[in-house]
């Protein structure tokens, strides 16, 4: 199998790619380590008619601490953002949803930033990228802006990135002492995509109570599914066993999954409630609970 | 679309330049621009790992990316890995612990095995299990994989003492 044929280029620079992407709009997609877009288009489910290779622009690649957030590159590939030590030590929920991705020659290709622009609604990284709160910086020839994660997700692979826009860095911000992130998958087993999925954030108070959480769960609809009223039901409380299975029990409510040849949508709630529960158990640990 | 690229690559130590469409897929380029099929081609869809080569050192699906976007890099694949005639301590385990069946994964299997001990020299079955997750054998040969492997980590453990 082949992509049908396209214009290429190659840009050495985030000027030349900006120039290029307002010169060919919609017309064009921007590639970074293709391992979406390359299979979509060898199915001939993508047929852009230029593709700007963003792959060695210099300098969107690599994680480095900015202040209070941790700066990623959306250049920097699955493999990196596993093995860096700051990311571990800081964000370990991070580097867990990192390490399940794909397999480890796709970990090794795959960009953040790729995957993040992909919006798979069956990807890792966007739901652990919304349980952690994360910002996304998009370059534009007229300037940058930074759009947080609740609304860089629109729907089935649709971001808020507009047509002349290059989603440069991920920043996530770095949780304070007493925080615990965790990522926990149920991976279709021949694909390795996300049947269901929770990542969490879990702030405990040194009472032992609750100070906040972020629920993430992917698998349930266009996108990662905020579980509001998981978050609610742990926020203020003392974080027990009990608290944390009654809270994980709402973890679809409000969710709307739908029936696939895999999964039936009851089986993925259940699967959610299983699934938020171990990833904040794990959180909690972490935090020290 | 007549709107070829060059390429310049250094592919087993060996330096090429070559025209290519844009969509030509680097498995593609390995095997029919420059006669490298010891790289196979299987599900063509990123999923079994039969097109597995090093791509500036690391494994990487080759059916998964595009000649282009491999313009100044080094390569190696499958006939690179044995150097001066001597096999690579993996493709070794491979013969010594009968690691292959049919054959067809092996390029793959063993180009990922030689990433994973140059990250991990020691790994235990797990992570050679979990290093393999993107290498399928449809003879199911997995057993003797992980064996060949083990024997290729001690190998080059012992080597380096």
């Amino acid at each position: 199998m082949f992509p049908a044929s396209f214009g290429y280029f190659a840009a050495r620079s985030l000027e030349e790619a900006l120039e290029l992407l307002t010169k060919h709009g919609e017309e064009a997609k921007l590639l970074a380590g293709g391992h979406s877009l390359i299979p979509a288009m060898k199915l001939r489910l993508a047929s852009p008619r230029y593709l700007i290779d963003i792959g060695q622009v210099p300098g969107l690649s690599g994680v480095r601490v900015d202040g209070e957030s941790l700066a990623i590159g959306a250049l920097t590939v699955h493999a990196d953002v596993a093995s860096s030590e700051i990311v571990r030590q800081r964000l370990p929920g991070l580097a867990e949803a990192a390490s399940v991705i794909g397999d480890a020659q796709v970990r090794n290709r795959g960009t953040i930033g790729g995957s993040a622009a992909h919006a798979d609604p069956a990807a890792d990284f966007p739901v652990i990228l919304t349980a952690l709160n994360a910002s996304f910086i998009l370059q534009s020839p007229s300037g940058k802006r930074t759009v947080g994660a609740d609304n860089f997700f629109i729907d089935f692979y649709t971001t808020a990135l507009k047509a002349d826009e290059v989603l440069t860095e991920i920043r996530v911000p770095l949780p304070p002492s007493g925080a615990g992130t965790a990522y926990a998958k149920l991976g279709h087993p021949a694909s390795g995509y996300i049947v269901v999925s929770a990542g969490v954030l879990v702030i405990r108070e040194r009472s032992g109570r609750c100070a906040s959480a972020r629920v993430a769960v992917g698998g349930l609809g266009s996108g990662p599914f905020r579980a509001a009223a998981t978050e609610a039901a742990l926020k203020g409380q003392p974080l027990t066993p009990e608290v944390i299975v009654a809270a994980a029990a709402k973890a679809a409510e409000g969710s709307d999954p739908v029936d696939d040849l895999y999964a039936s949508a009851d089986y993925k709630r259940h699967m959610a409630v299983v699934y938020a529960r171990r990833a904040i158990e794990s959180g909690v640990r972490r935090a020290g609970g | 679309m007549d709107d070829s690229r060059t390429i310049s690559v250094t592919v087993n130590g060996v330096k090429h330049r070559a025209e290519v469409e844009p969509r030509t897929l680097l498995v593609y380029f390995l095997r029919e621009h420059l006669g490298l099929t010891g790289t196979h081609v299987g599900c063509d869809t990123s999923q079994c790992g039969a097109c597995t080569i090093h791509l500036n050192g690391r494994a990487v699906k080759s059916c998964t990316i595009l000649a282009v976007q491999a313009n100044g890099a080094e390569i190696t694949t499958i006939e690179g890995l044995a150097r001066e005639g001597a096999l690579h301590p993996v493709q070794e385990g491979f013969r010594e612990k009968h690691g292959l069946q049919c054959g067809y994964c092996t390029p793959g299997m063993i180009m990922s095995a030689a990433y994973l001990l140059k990250t991990n020299p020691s790994p235990t079955e797990d992570e050679i299990k979990h290093a393999l997750e993107g290498n399928l054998c449809r003879c199911t040969g997995y057993v003797n994989i992980v064996e060949s492997i083990r024997w290729a980590a001690a190998k080059m453990m012992k080597g380096e003492e």
